[in-house]
């Protein structure tokens, strides 16, 4: 049995794939977006014909062919309707909450980002044949469980669409925390939720936290190339070089974010976008606008209160109210004593307090954390630093 | 399509109920199979006895051997299911929410496999 996702995918896939063997030559169209469309829509009714052809000819077909007759009508009826509509039932099909997070978001570049499977399997590390593994259980699932192919209904959105925001959210994610090294494929993961995220705003204008999140990711991305230095290593916040920061992704940012928030109906990405446009309104880190971003956290820690949220409050609080206020706030979390950026904010804060012997040992418990190179090299630094009788140099 | 609904309960948390509360329970029970069964999508249901009166047979070797007891000695057993005939996962899982244990359990949507449906396999 055929579903309408696997015909629509196929022809999605089809359209991206003759996008990337013409654009480079001819050029990119006026409206690339309508032109992926037309061709998907076009390449899908090539495949139908191809199909009711070899119906006619194999005679084994007889009941399936019948079936197939519905569908083919229903397909054709639906293709009148705006195409558009065909991208967002992607969406929600491949982020359907019944499909397994890691396959929602292979789907979701497979069949909607245009990226092959040995691409998607490279941007998230693993091999080629457990990505493609991975795809065609999911696939299965969709067809078997019968997942529908469609935009959920209103009352069903709120429960659904916070699947496809964390989708993009984590595709960005993944790009983002590449960008020290690593396949240029993954740093590609960046754009690649970016324009997912425009293609949902663009299809879901109404939705503030779809704005909320494609305002997120542009801010993210306006910093991208400041965070790190020449020799790869991580750079924070109030060190960054804030000319390199991209001021028109900033620009274009804020306005979604601002007009999101105006219709008063904030959520969670809303308010880390708007934390993010803080941030980057500030000319130097000494003129960031500490006490909004305190009441910004406050905001999202009532939306979502989690350990992870409740630091990041109480680390503005510290640089709002100092230290020894920030300080008791993070003494009170708990579950975050494997979470390396707990004891590397606890360092800082009990170091701005002279408690230097507390700050060293919170750094060496974040050390024992670090995962990669970069982070070990930096806070090893920040011990060396720590260490050293001159420690107010920088 | 056809979807069983298992209802997947912990047992021992029946007892912890008062008989107001078990009270409560049937009534929410009675209330949910009037639904189901006015929106005509339900094939069957029934309730399992406890997994305490659960026997497991295999056959070895030509061999039946029985034993007492569930075949999986988890802390959570099903205690019955819904057999419901609905378009597609969307509406099977609307009616799972349903069921008064999902409050407290878990609810398996499992499609069922119709052997006609996909004996031509992917084409």
């Amino acid at each position: 049995m055929l579903g309408d996702f696997d015909l629509a995918e196929e022809a999605m896939q089809d359209a991206f794939r003759i996008a990337l063997e013409r654009w480079p030559k001819q050029g990119i169209p006026i409206e690339p977006g309508a032109w992926i469309t037309t061709t998907a829509k076009r390449r899908l009714i090539d495949r139908l014909r191809k199909r009711r052809v070899r119906d006619r000819l194999d005679p084994l077909y007889g009941r399936e062919r019948l079936n197939r007759e519905g569908q083919i009508e229903m397909l054709e009826n639906s293709l009148d309707s705006s195409l558009e509509d065909d991208r967002l039932r992607l969406i929600f099909t491949c982020c359907h909450p019944a499909i397994n997070q890691d396959a929602q978001i292979a789907l979701t570049l497979n069949s909607l980002g245009g990226l092959s499977v040995p691409e998607v399997a490279r941007a998230f590390l693993v091999p080629t044949s457990t990505m493609a593994q991975r795809l065609v259980r999911a696939k299965r699932k969709i067809r078997e469980a019968r997942i529908p192919y469609r935009v959920p209904p209103d009352h069903l959105l709120p429960e659904r669409l916070p699947s496809v925001l964390l989708v993009l959210y984590l595709i960005f994610n993944e790009g983002y925390e590449a960008s020290q090294g690593g396949a240029a494929i993954r740093r590609e993961l960046c754009d690649e939720a970016i324009r997912l995220g425009r293609l949902l705003t663009e299809l879901m204008p109404d939705e503030p936290e779809a704005l909320g999140l494609l305002a997120l990711l542009l801010l993210h991305n306006a910093r991208r190339d400041a965070r790190v230095d020449e020799a790869g290593d991580p750079v924070l916040l109030e060190d960054q070089n804030r000319s390199r920061w991209d001021r028109q992704a900033m620009s274009e940012g804020r306005a979604l974010v601002r007009s999101a928030l105006a219709r008063k109906q904030p959520g969670s990405y809303q308010i880390q976008a708007a934390i993010a446009a803080v941030h980057c309104e500030a000319a130097c880190a000494e003129d960031t606008d500490w006490q909004q971003i305190v009441a910004l956290y406050g905001e999202l820690l009532k939306l979502q209160p989690t350990p992870v949220v409740a630091l990041n409050h109480a680390v503005a609080v510290a640089m709002s109210d100092g230290p020894k206020r920030g300080l008791a706030l993070a003494d009170s979390i708990s579950q975050l004593d494997n979470y390396l950026y707990y004891h590397s904010a606890r360092a800082l804060m009990l170091e701005r307090l002279g408690r230097m012997g507390a700050a060293r040992t919170a750094l060496l418990r974040a050390l024992k954390l670090a995962g990669n190179s970069s982070q070990k090299k930096f806070l090893r630094r920040k011990v060396e630093l720590l260490d050293s009788p001159s420690s107010d140099v920088p | 399509m056809l979807y069983m609904l298992l209802i997947n309960t912990d047992e021992s948390y029946y007892g912890t109920l008062s008989e107001e509360q078990m009270g409560q329970l049937m009534g929410e029970y009675m209330q949910f199979g009037e639904e189901i069964e006015k929106a005509g999508v339900q094939i069957t249901n029934h309730r399992l006895r406890p997994s305490s009166s659960t026997t497991t047979v295999r056959v070895r070797n030509g061999e039946v051997l029985s034993t007492d007891g569930p075949f999986a000695e988890t802390k959570e057993q099903c205690g019955g299911y819904y057999l419901i005939d609905v378009k597609d996962l969307d509406e099977a899982i609307a009616w799972a929410a349903k069921i008064p244990s999902s409050k407290y359990g878990a609810i398996e949507v499992r499609p069922i496999w119709v052997m006609d449906e996909d004996s031509g396999g992917q084409s």
